[in-house]
C-alpha cells in the first residue's frame, strides 16, 4: 500500500502562458512560448579558473543543484552553450581566450560573471590581472562574492533566467545590439 | 661525508679568491662569484664527481635598487641528490647591462627559468635559444618586478582614490 508523499510537496510548477485555449488548440504568443522554453532549458559553460569554480562545482552537486533550473547538461564546448559562465580571475594573457571561446557560442548567448575576480578584477589589482571581463565581452548578470555563496549564484543564475524570459526574439538582429557587438570589436 | 667545508674548499682551489661573500644562513651554504664566471662554476659543480651538483632547483634574480652598479642579483639554487646538500650562488649585474650567460647548455630547466627572470627583471641571458616572455602578456615594455614599477594597474579609471586611501 503507498504511502503518501512527505517530503517535497510544495514545488513550484512553471506555468503555461496566457493564451486563447479551446477544444485540442491554444493559441498564445511565440515569444512567449518560445521564452519559456529558453528559459527553463538553460545550457551553462563553465569557464571555472579559481575559487569560484569551487564554488560552482557546490552550485551543481545535489545540495544547491542547479539542475533543478534546467541546467543538468553543462557542456564544456561553446558551441553547445548558451551561457557563459565566467568564475575565477581572468589574467589579461587570458583574455583574449576567454574573448574567442564567447565568439564561438552561437546566438543566443547570455554571459554571467561569477565573482569579484570576474566582475572588476577583485582584490587582484595588478598588472597581470584583467580588472573585470567586461573590458572583453558584454556580461550580462555579475555575481558579487569572494567566492560568493551557492545561493548567490543561483540568484545570478535566476536573475538570467528573468532577462531570457524577457528577451524577445529580435534582439539579436537590432542595431543597438550590433553597436554592443561593435563596440568589444566582436563581428 | 660532503660538507659545507668541503665544498668551499673545493672551489677556492679552483677559482682562487674570486669566489667571495661565504655565508650559511639556514645552514645552506652560499657564495657570490663575478657574473662572466658563472658558467665555469655551473660547469665545474656539475662535472665534478665528488661535488656533482646536477640539479638545478631554481633560477631568479633580485633587484636591489640601492646597490649602484650591481643592482640585480641573479641566484642559482643547486641540488646534490646523493649526499641531499643544497648550495646557493649569486651573480650581479648591473641594471643598465643586464648581460648574463645562459645556463640552458647545461641545465634544461633554465630555459623556462630564464625567460620568467627576463619577464620579471629584465634579465637577457646571453645565448638563451628563446629569451621571449612566458608569463605576462607579450606587448608588455616594461619589468614588473622591478622595484620601481607599481603593483596596481595604473590604466584603470573606475578607482576612487580617496576610498582606496590614496
Amino acid at each position: 500500500m503507498a504511502r503518501p508523499v512527505q517530503y517535497n510537496n510544495t514545488i513550484k510548477f512553471e506555468g503555461i502562458p496566457e493564451g486563447y485555449m479551446g477544444e485540442g488548440f491554444m493559441a498564445t504568443n511565440f515569444e512567449k512560448v518560445v521564452s519559456l522554453a529558453r528559459k527553463n532549458s538553460i545550457w551553462p559553460l563553465p569557464f571555472a579558473t579559481s575559487c569560484c569554480g569551487i564554488e560552482f562545482m557546490a552550485t551543481m552537486a545535489s545540495h544547491y543543484d542547479l539542475a533543478r533550473f534546467g541546467s543538468e547538461r553543462v557542456g564544456f564546448s561553446p558551441r553547445q552553450c548558451d551561457l557563459l559562465m565566467v568564475m575565477g580571475t581572468i589574467a589579461k594573457k587570458m583574455g583574449p581566450v576567454l574573448k574567442q571561446v564567447y565568439v564561438q557560442m552561437a546566438e543566443p548567448r547570455w554571459v554571467i560573471a561569477v565573482g569579484a575576480c570576474a566582475s572588476s578584477g577583485g582584490i587582484f589589482d595588478t598588472y597581470s590581472v584583467l580588472q573585470g571581463i567586461d573590458q572583453v565581452i558584454p556580461v550580462d548578470v555579475y555575481v558579487p562574492g569572494c567566492p560568493p555563496r551557492p545561493e548567490a549564484i543561483l540568484d545570478g543564475f535566476m536573475k538570467i533566467q528573468d532577462l531570457v524570459n524577457a528577451e524577445g526574439l529580435r534582439r539579436r538582429h537590432s542595431d543597438q545590439y550590433k553597436d554592443l557587438m561593435e563596440s568589444y570589436g566582436i563581428q | 661525508m660532503l660538507s659545507n667545508e668541503y665544498i668551499q674548499q673545493k672551489l677556492t682551489e679552483k677559482f682562487d679568491d674570486q669566489l667571495i661573500d661565504w655565508q650559511e644562513p639556514y645552514g645552506m651554504l652560499t657564495f657570490t662569484a663575478p657574473k662572466e664566471l658563472n658558467l665555469k662554476v655551473l660547469q665545474f659543480l656539475f662535472d665534478d664527481t665528488e661535488l656533482n651538483f646536477t640539479f638545478l632547483t631554481d633560477l631568479q634574480a633580485v633587484h636591489y635598487p640601492d646597490n649602484k652598479g650591481a643592482e640585480l642579483a641573479v641566484v642559482y639554487h643547486l641540488h646534490n641528490w646523493k649526499e641531499n646538500i643544497r648550495i646557493r650562488f649569486k651573480v650581479f649585474t648591473d641594471i643598465q647591462t643586464p648581460d648574463v650567460f645562459s645556463a640552458t647548455a647545461l641545465y634544461q630547466s633554465a630555459n623556462f627559468m630564464e625567460r620568467e627572470t627576463y619577464d620579471f627583471f629584465g634579465v637577457n641571458f646571453v645565448g638563451h635559444p628563446n629569451l621571449i616572455r612566458i608569463l605576462n602578456v607579450d606587448e608588455m615594455d616594461y619589468f614588473p618586478m622591478r622595484k620601481e614599477f607599481p603593483l596596481e594597474d595604473q590604466t584603470r579609471i573606475d578607482k576612487d582614490d580617496d576610498m582606496f586611501g590614496r
